[in-house]
């Protein structure tokens, strides 16, 4: 880690590791990390992430204690779970939900890094294994949907594999891989457990790193002002655990809410019907995290030259996510934080509202007006990277920074005295 | 005082303008849909609501004498109903009963057991190889009222679904199941209808390709004033009439509103038996959560006072 150990091994055992595996050392220097004064609550989402993690490994390894693999069975089984297996309602009803809350939370940790700033130099590397995170998450959460063999599993398996069949060439090959045969069935089923049993421990493999990508540079601060000063920094235990830990609590009362009280909220009516290949269901839409990138796969409803529509679509929704792997090098503005980017600031916003817009049309029939409004919301997705971003790096003129944390923090505290002492009638 | 803002800021808020004009024609999609499910006050809502016992027990009937004989309720053992939040779950035994029965084990319950030995369960095989009928117990399951499903598809042109999970697999619950068997309605006299399906205006379906062609324009539209009717058609005629079932309980109504109630109660405890445990749990989560966060809270801020 990069800031100076304090630690001093306390007893002789200490010592004795502390020369062979300086385990205590590396603890005991996370626990001490100078930490920028001024996170405020939108830097708790990393805290409530690796949290969930844990969340879904736990429970999702004692469903998978219960559940059958096999398209005979699996609806049965899960079932069977939540019958007869001793607190197995719960089990599911945290695992289903639990992934909800996921996204819930990345999709705000995410928001957070694109507003302040997060993958600037020196942090491209952090912002990277992030998005990797994002995309095994993507893929995990995928096919654990299949699982159940449900009606939304089989056909949300169905429409999305087929979409790698528009790849040129290899496209076809590409499915028959996935599905492990010409349709989707039980070998789909059977591999598709094994992988969503498997890359969420790839996923905490990643989290380690993302974590020590962190650890390097440091934190970002709303103000985007790197760390000038030991005055600028508190260390992260006590401070932040019990500010992180406060932010968890009320994360879980909400998650609680939906566990106990509207568990199938979330969730599809269609889902509780067995799959079935010979019906097709009226509306076949994903879980409602994947939404967006449904909206802009399907707002590609023509042919680009040599690409047809479908390929096109595919193309687009796959883009979307990749170009977030170059963001870094899309928006070259030096000044982190859009608290002293005013324009930046505007469009941001725009962004937020159209990702939210693109939410609501994924659920829509592919039909009109939807089709149209899809195409404008994913069109404003797109420019907002390439185009807004990499422009107003050059002609944005932003307000003026702080000299450092502190100063912010200390100008903060003076206004909320000055508006105090204001707000005091006069005698 | 007017503050000049930069040309950049005009241009940003200058995208508020298409994004409002977008926003109004959203709300006019395309037609056809279902007649909205009519909104039952069910004694389970809510975060204290539990099951009507009796209600359940009554929709238990219903299912066993009209629903049973098309419909079959595989995810649903004897067992379940004198289980814990089942309908005929006991603490302890009436009295009468010896000290070594317990009969709040679904295995012993009476009543259970009464309702399983009314059933004829296939089992086998036997010491010769073949398969024998014998009365149900407990541990077995809702037997399917047809062996196989192309017997079910001769008999009544469909397989019947299965109803153990039927108020979790309709958007509306129990409110839609409540909603069709009491919905069933004469169709308007510009439909026609193939012999052998039922109009419901709750069930999805789409009717403007069975509109009478005297009542189209040459365009094949609609004449004036009239709409395609809402919802569509189904195989299962209209199973519930006043007076068809004998309650127990005679200040209970024999109406086709109460049958459907009380069924469609049963069907929630059929497709979420865990209901009541799940509630009486998330409470007591909450309160401790809640508790906690307030220590938590109390001891951020004080920890954070004195960082200046």
């Amino acid at each position: 880690m990069s800031h100076p150990s304090t630690y001093v091994p306390g007893s002789a055992f200490e010592r004795f590791l502390d020369k062979r595996l300086p385990i205590i050392r590396m603890g005991a220097d996370f626990m001490d990390f100078p930490t920028p004064k001024n996170l405020n609550y939108w830097y708790t989402f990393g805290g409530i992430l690796s949290l969930f993690l844990v969340i879904q490994i736990a429970t999702g390894v004692v469903l998978a204690m219960h559940y059958t693999p096999h398209v005979d069975f699996a609806f049965w089984s899960v079932e069977h779970i939540m019958r007869d297996v001793n607190y197995g309602d719960l089990l599911r009803y945290t695992h289903s939900n639990g992934a909800s809350m996921f996204f819930v939370a990345v999709y705000l940790h995410m928001f957070r890094g694109l507003y302040y700033g997060s993958f600037k130099e020196p942090r491209e590397v952090l912002w990277i294994l992030g998005v990797v995170i994002f995309v095994l998450m993507m893929a995990t959460a995928f096919m654990g949907y299949v699982l159940p063999w449900g009606q939304m599993s089989y056909w949300g398996a169905t429409v999305i594999t087929s979409l790698f069949s528009a790849i040129p060439v290899v496209g076809d090959s590409i499915k028959t891989l996935l599905w492990g045969g010409f349709s989707v069935d039980n070998p789909t089923l059977n591999r598709f457990f094994a992988l969503h049993f498997l890359l969420p421990f790839a996923i905490a493999g990643m989290v380690v790193l993302h974590i020590w990508a962190l650890h390097v540079p440091g934190n970002t601060n709303p103000t985007g002002v790197e760390i000038k000063s030991k005055k600028d920094t508190i260390p992260f235990h006590p401070y932040y655990t019990v500010k992180d830990g406060f932010a968890i609590i009320l994360f879980l009362i909400m998650f609680a809410v939906f566990v106990f009280y509207m568990p199938n909220v979330l969730g599809h009516a269609d889902n509780y019907i067995e799959a079935n290949a010979m019906v097709t269901p009226a509306h076949i839409v994903p879980e409602w995290y994947f939404l967006p990138f449904y909206a802009m796969l399907r707002a590609v409803t023509f042919d680009i030259f040599f690409i047809d529509a479908k390929l096109g679509g595919v193309l687009v929704m796959f883009g979307s996510i990749l170009l977030l792997f170059i963001l870094p090098w899309l928006d070259r503005s030096k000044v982190r934080s859009m608290r002293y980017r005013p324009a930046a600031k505007i469009f941001f916003l725009f962004f937020v509202a159209d990702a939210i817009w693109l939410g609501w049309l994924g659920g829509k029939p592919a039909e009109q007006p939807y089709i149209w409004q899809a195409q404008i919301a994913t069109a404003y997705y797109f420019i907002y990277f390439l185009i807004i971003l990499p422009l107003l790096s050059i002609m944005e003129t932003p307000k003026e920074l702080p000299k450092s944390i502190s100063e912010a923090v200390l100008a903060k505290k003076k206004k909320q005295v000055e508006q105090a002492s204001a707000a005091q009638p006069a005698e | 005082m007017m503050m000049k803002k930069p040309l950049i800021i005009k241009l940003a808020l200058s995208l508020l303008l298409p994004v409002s004009l977008l926003a109004m024609p959203a709300a006019l999609a395309a037609g056809g849909g279902t007649k909205k499910v009519k909104d039952i006050e069910w004694s389970f809502e809510g975060p204290f609501g539990e099951y009507d016992k009796a209600a359940v027990q009554r929709g238990f009937q219903v299912y066993k004498q009209v629903c049973a004989s098309c419909h079959s309720l595989k995810f649903v053992a004897f067992r379940h109903l004198g289980q814990e939040g089942g309908p005929f779950y006991v603490k302890k035994c009436p009295t009468g009963f010896p000290d070594n029965i317990d009969c709040s084990d679904p295995m012993q319950n009476p009543a259970v057991k009464a309702i399983a030995a009314e059933y004829e369960i296939t089992d086998g095989p036997d010491d010769t190889g073949d398969m024998f009928k014998r009365p149900g117990i407990p541990a077995d399951y809702f037997p399917s009222p047809y062996p196989n499903d192309k017997i079910a598809i001769m008999a009544n042109g469909v397989v019947p679904p299965d109803l153990s999970l039927m108020a979790k697999a309709r958007s509306g619950g129990p409110d839609y199941i409540y909603s069709l068997l009491t919905g069933y309605e004469e169709v308007a006299d510009f439909v026609q209808l193939d012999p052998g399906v039922y109009y419901n205006p709750y069930f999805p379906g789409d009717l403007s390709s069975s509109i009478k062609p005297e009542f189209l324009d040459e365009e094949g539209h609609l004449k004036d004033g009239l709409h395609v009717p809402l919802g569509g058609v189904l195989k299962m005629k209209a199973p519930l009439m006043d007076n068809m079932i004998e309650y127990a309980d005679e200040s209970i109504p024999a109406t086709v509103d109460q049958y459907a109630r009380d069924v469609a109660e049963f069907l929630m405890w059929t497709a979420e038996p865990r209901l009541e445990s799940r509630k009486e749990t998330g409470l007591i989560v909450l309160i401790y959560l809640i508790i906690f966060g307030g220590i938590v809270y109390a001891s951020y801020r004080q920890l954070w006072s004195k960082v200046d």
